[in-house]
């Protein structure tokens, strides 16, 4: 009669021992995106006529001149494709985000190219490291002006023609962080640092945020010019979100 | 001008520990040694510094092996960033012009010898002095200190122009912490400097012998009087204007920042300040500073020559009073650094004048130093040939003077290496091989030994050679608008001149390597050269009255009485052809007359 | 030794004055109508700088050769005419050279910063900044717009600080990054500094002055030749002084207008 009690109360126990450990392995999350996790697609576009671009003239630095001989460049604070899309416009989980701070790792570059920034605006989540190469013959360099006094610190570092990728990230989040070079005084980016997944819109003014579990979110677009505006997003399980963006150019 | 016995220094028995003896010590000797050790450290840092500049500027994006350990930003890859070229140039030139060039032929050898050549036991204020050399020492250790902060040294050359070493941090890289260091330690420098001016002017005027009257002092005493009396002056300026550049960085000030500057988009909070008051400020510094390293090498190498010419100079006097106006001239002439700088043009021209009129003493020490060896009996020694060759680098340096004196031939040759080619010919090398004259002259005084003459002159051959071979192609390129503090040359017009760098690079290592040879002569002779007798040059002056190396007083209790001149050669005397001062032997000169 | 010593001296000597003679490295031509008395005031130098400075090292090298070595029971001897008349020489012969060129040199200077630009000099500014020259050019209007520092924006390619919303004069104003000028004619140029010190020169054009921030100068000069050259700055000014250069061209008068209207469309 013992033997029978002690045995049903083990298989009891081994029971909810191996329910309560299924359950515990359910709730670990995950790298690769669980089928419920989704992303948010959308436009943004500029209503009205953007503010004149300036031609930047690189003749100080004759290399980086021959590089847009046939394409000549201008000031990027304002970049309009086709159907008045808004390029370089970072989009992120503002409100709600819950996962960790560095979701995206993919150590995007931040190059300097024919005397520019590629890409102008790169988003980067806190701590996500980031290599900044330059891939011209003369020597530039990088120079992120963070906010004074807050938790991310400036640096000015040299980077000759030949010289090793810088690797390095930011401990905090901030919108948004402008990078000049100060050897050629047209150059100008920005590095968005953000937490959790963001996108960045394209020459059409398309963006995706990538890696977005179901759940309320306030959605934040920036750009350089215009500022921010923000939208609240409902993901739902498996089903891509929609958030359109219109700033209006003054 | 009266004498005065040598009782008026305070009196201090020999010390007896070993921190008393060799490193907290009162004796002016040792302080004298210390400050040579110093200078030696210093010019071996500068050296290795202009071989990575030279290496950068003749290969530009060269990975120079090691270079990463130098600079926590400025070397990665090991290849030099330009700002870490600018920080390496201004530590070159500020460890030469101050810790070498003021230190080794002023203090070290002025320390050492002064209170001998008057006739004293030791500087009057032994306190005074075992600070100055601590001071400086303390103001070489905050320098060197620059290289581990923030973002490593500054990077606005020697002469710190304001605003870019005033605004800060915010100008670029190595403005920021690093300024403050490079200007806090000229500030305590200057401090340790006016201590030793403190003591060389009343050994001078208050400690001299019996019979030591003022125009019985060796040349180099009176050059390193004239150089004290400047240092009080210079050195008294620079350190308020170091003062000011540190409150404009610490304490919000704008003594040398204009209004309305912007420096990356922002506008800069300082309003009022002078960018030209930091110029004539440093500058009426800055020009005394170059005499205080060059006339104590004057006043060594015609010591030196006079002892192996076996004659004195044609005249002593005018040898003094040519030193005496350099140095009163100069305080007039700062002024043609800033032919262009914007000041007043009618005030360039004003100082153009004395500039071109300081060519007069400048030639009549040359012709004095040539016309004395007419009819002398030249000995040649490693000595010598140092002290022959100061003559031909002064020669070369003081021409190029005569372009720069003018202000519009400054609007070509201003900023470019026809300068670099002029302060390094006058300082680099004269004063340089004014110092390697003293040091193979002295040696044997200052540590008992001998030093290897054989070596010495193979040192000689290899520095004269090379530094022609360095320095004269920067005249050329200078001529052809090579603009200076470059650290590579983009520049289109500049392209076809890299050639003449890259060989100035080559002549740069190989002089140096022969440095080396100096350096193993001298660790080697102060172990292990032989012992030195009192007399080795048969000298004249009193340090040669004692042995090799002087007792801790001196002489030994002795109380010293001069009879005679300081050069008493060609004469007939039971020492040969020679008289020392303190010999009470009457003697005939054999001097022929012209 | 010696006279290995004294061979050598001379052998330096002449080599270092071979390449000034045949004139290997020299300044760039001069396109200036101010240079001439500048380029005559450096040659006038140099040919006594290098007649003293061959002199010295010979007397030198010569005098090392005959006067070294001990002769038993030579005695020495004195220069003749001793101190006094080297004191003399020194006096008359190199004091007189070098007042000369002196006061020759106040012409050549005087010049440049002692005269008055022409009327109707064609004004241009140029802002010298961390670590490019710019240029502004009045428009048709004639005049140029206010500044203000704090406007600047180099990203957005405000280099001057201009507001032409608010100063209809700035409405017109050329902005560029190269500098021309049409040939024979006077140019006006207004200078000052956005941020540091830096100098504007122009071997070429020989002209050289440094900016200074707080002031505002100006310089004048003609240039008599068509041609491109080189602005650069001589001033050190932080890292990237050695990349601190543009360009001068210097057109025709048609060129130039063509060149300007052209610009005038880049803003």
């Amino acid at each position: 009669m013992k033997k029978q009690l002690l045995f049903k109360a083990m298989l009891a126990l081994s029971a909810a021992l191996i329910l309560s450990v299924a359950w515990m392995v359910s709730q670990r999350s995950v790298k690769a995106a669980p089928p419920s996790e989704s992303s948010i697609t959308g436009t943004v576009k500029l209503e009205g006529t953007p503010p004149h671009q300036r031609p930047i003239d690189m003749s100080k630095e004759p290399a980086c001149a021959a590089v847009h001989k046939a394409n000549p460049v201008t000031t990027e604070n304002v970049v309009v494709g086709t159907d008045g899309g808004l390029k370089n416009v970072v989009v992120y989980l503002s409100e709600g985000w819950s996962g960790p701070e560095t979701a995206v790792s993919s150590t995007p570059n931040w190059e300097q190219h024919g005397c520019q920034y590629i890409p102008h605006v790169m988003g980067l989540d806190v701590n996500e490291h980031f290599k900044v190469i330059n891939s011209d013959p003369t020597s530039h360099n990088i120079h992120p002006m963070p906010k004074p006094g807050g938790p991310n610190h400036e640096w000015n570092k040299s980077q000759p023609a030949g010289a090793p990728p810088i690797d390095t990230s930011w401990p905090a989040e901030e919108v948004a962080i402008h990078v000049k070079c100060n050897i050629h005084p047209w150059m100008s980016g920005y590095m968005v640092v953000v937490k959790g997944p963001y996108g960045v819109s394209d020459d059409s003014g398309s963006f995706k945020v990538d890696g977005v579990p179901p759940g309320n979110y306030t959605l934040t677009a920036w750009q350089e010019t215009y500022g921010a505006q923000t939208q609240k997003v409902t993901v739902a399980a498996g089903k891509p979100a929609t958030a359109n963006f219109t700033f209006k150019a003054k | 001008m009266h004498d005065t016995s040598t009782h008026a220094v305070a009196h201090h028995g020999p010390p007896t520990s070993f921190i008393r003896k060799h490193i907290f010590s009162l004796d002016h000797k040792v302080i004298g040694k210390q400050y040579y050790g110093l200078g030696l450290a210093a010019v071996i840092i500068g050296m290795v510094l202009s071989w990575l500049m030279r290496i950068h500027l003749g290969w530009t994006n060269y990975a120079i092996p090691g270079l990463h350990l130098l600079s926590k930003n400025g070397a990665a890859g090991d290849i030099m960033t330009p700002d870490f070229y600018l920080q390496l140039m201004t530590m070159h030139a500020t460890f030469m012009v101050f810790f070498v060039l003021t230190v080794a032929p002023f203090a070290a050898f002025g320390n050492f010898f002064l209170p001998i050549h008057v006739g004293a036991e030791d500087m009057p204020f032994p306190h005074f002095n075992m600070m100055s050399f601590w001071v400086t020492f303390v103001a070489f250790c905050v320098m060197l200190l620059s290289f581990f902060v923030g973002d490593g040294p500054t990077l606005g050359g020697w002469t710190q122009y304001a605003p870019l070493s005033a605004v800060g941090a915010v100008a670029g890289p190595g403005e920021g912490a690093g300024v403050v260091l490079w200007a806090t330690s000229i500030a305590i420098f200057c401090v340790g400097q006016l201590l030793g001016t403190l003591n060389f002017i009343p050994n001078v005027l208050d400690l001299r012998a019996k019979g030591m009257s003022l125009w019985r002092l060796p040349l180099p005493t009176w050059a390193w009087f004239i150089t004290s009396c400047m240092g009080l002056t210079a050195f008294s300026v620079l350190m308020p204007a170091c003062i000011m550049l540190i409150l404009d960085h610490v304490a919000g000030t704008s003594f040398f920042v204009a209004s309305n500057l912007v420096i990356n988009d922002q506008l800069q909070p300082h309003s009022g300040g002078s960018t030209l008051l930091w110029q004539h400020l440093f500058w009426f510094f800055g020009h005394p500073e170059v005499y205080i390293a060059i006339v104590p090498g004057m006043g060594i190498i015609s010591h030196v020559l006079i002892t192996n010419m076996r004659k004195p100079m044609l005249s002593h006097r005018v040898i003094v009073y040519s030193l005496v106006a350099l140095a009163v001239l100069s305080y007039m002439v700062y002024g043609h650094h800033m032919f262009v700088s914007g000041m007043n043009p009618l005030s360039s021209l004003l100082f153009s004048f004395p500039t071109l009129l300081i060519t007069i003493p400048s030639t009549i020490l040359v012709l004095i130093w040539i016309g004395s060896l007419y009819g002398a009996k030249l000995r040649i020694n490693a000595a010598s040939l140092f002290a022959l060759g100061f003559i031909s680098m002064f020669v070369t340096g003081g021409v190029s003077g005569f372009f720069l004196a003018q202000p519009s031939i400054q609007i070509l040759l201003h900023a470019t290496y026809f300068v670099v080619a002029h302060f390094h010919f006058t300082m680099a090398i004269a004063a340089i091989f004014g110092i390697f004259s003293g040091t193979y002259f002295w040696f044997p005084k200052m540590w008992g030994r001998m030093m290897n003459e054989t070596l010495g002159k193979v040192h000689f051959w290899c520095s004269f050679v090379g530094v022609y071979c360095i320095f004269m192609p920067m005249h050329y390129l200078g001529l052809a608008g090579n603009v200076r503090r470059y650290q590579a040359f983009v520049v289109d017009y500049m392209q076809p001149l890299v050639g003449v760098h890259r060989f100035i690079t080559i002549a740069a290592l190989f002089t140096g390597a022969a440095q080396l040879i100096f350096i193993y002569n001298f660790i080697h002779s102060r172990f292990w050269g032989k012992p030195a007798p009192a007399n080795p040059w048969e000298g004249t002056s009193l340090e040669w009255s004692v042995p090799s190396p002087p007792p801790h007083d001196n002489f030994g209790g002795r109380h010293v009485v001069v009879y005679h001149d300081p050069y008493q050669y060609g004469v007939q005397s039971s020492t040969g052809d020679y008289v020392m001062q303190d010999s009470p032997e009457q003697v005939k000169s054999a001097h022929e007359e012209p | 030794m010696a006279k290995l010593f004294a061979v050598t001296i001379v052998v330096i000597a002449i080599l270092s004055a071979i390449p000034i003679v045949r004139n290997t490295w020299h300044p760039m031509e001069d396109i200036s109508t101010h240079g001439q008395a500048i380029d005559d005031q450096l040659s006038e130098t140099m040919w006594e700088a290098g007649i003293s400075f061959l002199a010295s090292q010979i007397i030198l090298a010569w005098f090392i050769w005959r006067f070294s070595g001990t002769k038993l029971g030579e005695k020495t001897k004195n220069f003749p005419g001793g101190a006094a008349g080297l004191v003399a020489a020194a006096f008359i012969l190199v004091g007189l050279e070098v007042f000369a060129l002196g006061i020759f040199g106040v012409k050549a200077w005087a010049n440049i910063y002692f005269t008055q630009p022409a009327a109707n000099a064609m004004p241009v500014q140029v802002q010298s900044g961390q670590f490019a020259f710019y240029f502004r050019y009045p428009g048709p209007d004639g005049k140029f717009g206010p500044l203000h520092p704090d406007l600047i924006n180099e990203a957005n390619q405000n280099i001057f600080g201009l507001d032409p919303d608010h100063d209809p004069e700035s409405k017109d104003d050329i902005v560029t990054a190269e500098m021309a000028i049409p040939v024979n004619r006077e140019v006006r140029l207004l200078m000052h500094a956005k941020d540091v010190s830096h100098s504007f020169y122009v071997p070429a054009l020989r002209i050289h002055q440094d900016f200074v921030p707080g002031l505002d100068l100006q310089l004048h000069f003609t240039a008599t030749k068509v041609g491109r050259y080189e602005i650069v700055c001589s001033q050190l000014c932080g890292l990237g002084h050695y990349n601190m250069r543009a360009y001068l061209s210097v057109l025709s008068q048609e060129d130039f207008d063509s060149w300007l209207k052209k610009q005038a469309t880049l803003q």
